[in-house]
């Protein structure tokens, strides 16, 4: 009986340790009754049988996608603006890592988390919107598309998913007390991230340069041969906003896991004096564009209007924003600023894939209901697991057995 | 052997000279003119069709899809149709006078837009001229549908597990040596099917006789790079319904830069990267001991 009732006692306690943040069973299910539980439940509990329904009745039956418009949101929402948003892994990995700006070392961690999550739940979207997403591996597997913008896409975020989920390891086996695993994880830092900036260059710039092959659908204002370079550069700046707007948030919303003695002010103050230049310069390279095709007429329309409420309102003013903010240290500005230009990011996004496509055909695309809770269920999907692991392991706060170490 | 100079020059003579010839031959006959050589085209002469839809019933039979609806009912062309899931073909009329009927399906382009988007070569451009679609490969992510600028792929919304349809060039009949079924059914010779090469010298003996109607274009000779289906016609060209912006070139060319950028990235950026590593690891190591270690070490 003693014998079987230690690994049984040790296996609660491990459990008790590890899953239930140190409370029995029943405590824990207690604890979980919080507000933001409440709401996240309510939109898991109405979002994931309308993703099973989905799947068994088709696109047509829960999406307003049409033969003239075939992206809506989910390619528009989820995976563009999802995979740019997440481009704070890469950002911040090779700010801290390769160019040695340890002052942001205690952001890189949720930022690799941010990045790990924010691909797998674009990549978990994208399986809801493919016709025949168990035909994922063909591509990968044995029927390479290889002149396709699509197929490199196809390629990147598959290998960057396994670097991102790599570079994230030495949480993981810090939380699992597996210091051996944990070194081994540690060493191959600096290597992945030089693959991940080189797999994010690729892919960020890529998902811009699907719309290459749409120059009579795009509106000529959004339309161009430097798009891929919009994309990416944008991309940096969605990372940096993402990683400002992520740690207010955290440092807000985990009180207990966060480490108080990080200067979480001038970490923001820093990424923004970043994110204003990096902004200030898309700015220059989409005005060059519009220059290089001559289409300054078009301003004078609808579009242009619309077009010049992303440029000078969603670029051009949180670049200006930033860098008043990051001058006189004006952290709430720069916040703000931050989620404003995710707000933009997303803005731009949609304006590509969805907004100024088909400009100029009568058949108009607007997101059915579905499509939208669909999108709201895997965010709230993915907030809570970014809740769930940080609170479980030494993401926002060194572990206080590695705290010393010399990198992670 | 030992080299000197005469030796090299044979050796380097002999070389040449069979590097020379299989160059020669290449440039006899291209692998793109061999394979346009057998490639296969349609001639639409518009001026020709008298709007009997005999096509789009002979395409529904050899495509095993619901026969065309009002098929001798003149009320089907008070607007313009597109094709469908059930309708890889369809033929309109057009608004303008005279009132000529243009027949719609997928243009088998030379350099396809939709086989350079897809990621998994679900769409494919056969040497003979078709534009076939493998279906086991599709992943359903309607990207072909975003890249072609005729809209000619068709998605099964409806269903739960989708495929992507379009026009065939009736690539099956074509391998056994017959004609696609709506060439093949055309009673008023709208529709000419044969090599793409000698459609076009016939379309300008036409475009170019005494007395000619047409206008002096042959449209999908060059648009996109070329078409399989090529048309004739009297009326301004826009007047058919056809996209008059698409421009010249194929779309793959559109790709073509962002992807050679790929193998800069690859071989660029990891030397610099790790450069820049090297170079900050250095600093950081001089900043934190206030100096250079390496010269504290030689000291020990």
């Amino acid at each position: 009986m003693s014998s079987s009732s230690a690994p049984a006692v040790s296996a609660r306690s491990w459990a008790s340790e590890k899953l239930f943040l140190g409370m029995s069973f029943a405590d824990y299910l207690k604890s979980l009754a919080t507000p933001w539980n409440f709401v996240a439940g309510l939109i898991m509990a109405v979002g994931l049988p309308l993703i099973a329904y989905r799947f068994v009745f088709g696109l047509g039956a829960t999406t307003n996608l049409s033969q003239t418009n075939p992206w809506g949101i989910w390619i528009g929402f989820d995976l563009l603006s999802g995979v740019a948003l997440a481009a704070g892994g890469y950002t911040l990995a090779t700010s801290v890592y390769i160019f040695g700006l340890e002052k942001y070392h205690p952001v890189v961690r949720p930022a690799l988390l941010t990045g790990f999550l924010g691909y797998l739940f674009a990549v978990l979207g994208l399986a809801a919107d493919l016709g025949r997403p168990w035909n994922l591996p063909v591509p990968i597997v044995y029927s390479f598309g290889g002149p396709s913008v699509m197929f490199e896409i196809a390629w990147c975020v598959v290998l960057y998913l396994t670097v991102l989920f790599l570079e994230f390891l030495p949480p993981v086996f810090e939380w699992l007390g597996w210091p051996k695993a944990r070194m081994w994880a540690v060493r191959m830092t600096i290597g992945l991230t030089v693959f991940g900036v080189m797999l994010s260059t690729l892919h960020q710039s890529s998902l811009g340069g699907l719309f290459l092959m749409a120059p009579t659908k795009l509106h000529p204002l959004w339309y161009s041969p430097f798009i891929p370079a919009y994309f990416f550069i944008s991309s940096i700046a969605a990372g940096l906003s993402m990683v400002i707007v992520e740690s207010a948030l955290s440092h807000r919303a985990f009180q207990s896991r966060v480490d108080h003695h990080v200067d979480i002010d001038g970490i923001a103050l820093g990424l923004a004096r970043g994110a204003s230049i990096v902004l200030f310069a898309y700015f220059f390279v989409k005005l060059q564009g519009i220059a290089d095709s001559g289409r300054w007429a078009l301003l004078a329309t609808p579009y242009g209007y619309w077009f010049l409420v992303e440029m000078l309102g969603f670029v051009l003013l949180p670049s200006m924003l930033f860098a008043y903010g990051a001058r006189h240290s004006h952290v709430r500005l720069v916040r703000w600023t931050a989620a404003w230009t995710v707000l933009g990011i997303v803005v731009n996004r949609m304006n590509v894939s969805v907004v100024a496509m088909n400009w100029n055909v009568p058949d108009r695309y607007v997101p059915s209901v579905t499509e939208v809770i669909v999108s709201l269920t895997l965010v709230t999907i993915g907030v809570s697991t970014f809740q769930w692991i940080v609170n479980r392991m030494p993401v926002l706060k060194a572990h206080p057995e590695y705290r010393d170490s010399e990198s992670h | 052997m030992k080299l000197n100079r005469r030796t090299f020059f044979k050796v380097a003579g002999t070389a040449g000279a069979v590097a020379l010839v299989p160059a020669k031959k290449a440039a006899a006959a291209t692998h793109a003119e061999v394979i346009d050589a057998g490639r296969r085209g349609v001639l639409v002469d518009t001026t020709k069709c008298i709007g009997c839809r005999a096509c789009e019933a002979a395409c529904a039979e050899a495509n095993t899809l619901p026969g065309p609806a009002l098929l001798d009912d003149a009320a089907v062309f008070a607007k313009p149709r597109k094709t469908d899931t059930t309708a890889f073909t369809v033929v309109n009329q057009t608004a303008a006078a005279p009132a000529r009927f243009v027949k719609k399906q997928c243009m088998h382009c030379v350099e396809p837009a939709c086989a350079s988007a897809c990621l998994a070569r679900a769409l494919d451009k056969t040497p003979a001229g078709p534009v076939v679609y493998h279906k086991d490969r599709c992943l359903g992510c309607r990207y072909c549908m975003v890249a072609c600028p005729f809209e000619v792929p068709k998605y099964e919304y409806d269903k739960a597990m989708p495929y992507v349809t379009k026009c065939t060039f009736c690539a099956e009949r074509q391998a056994k040596g017959e004609a696609p079924a709506c060439a093949s059914v055309c009673p008023s010779g709208a529709l000419t099917f044969g090599n793409r090469n000698e459609l076009i010298e016939v379309a300008r003996e036409r475009l170019y006789a005494k007395g000619s109607p047409y206008i002096r274009h042959i449209y999908g000779e060059n648009e996109v790079g070329g078409t399989s289906w090529m048309y004739i016609t009297d009326l301004p060209i826009e007047k058919l319904g056809l996209p008059i912006d698409v421009g010249t070139y194929a779309y793959s060319s559109l790709t073509q830069a962002s992807l050679a950028a790929v193998p800069f990235v690859l071989t660029l950026w990891p030397p610099l990267l790790m450069g820049i590593y090297s170079f900050s690891k250095r600093r950081n190591e001089v900043g934190a001991h206030g100096s250079d270690p390496r010269e504290e070490a030689d000291h020990v």
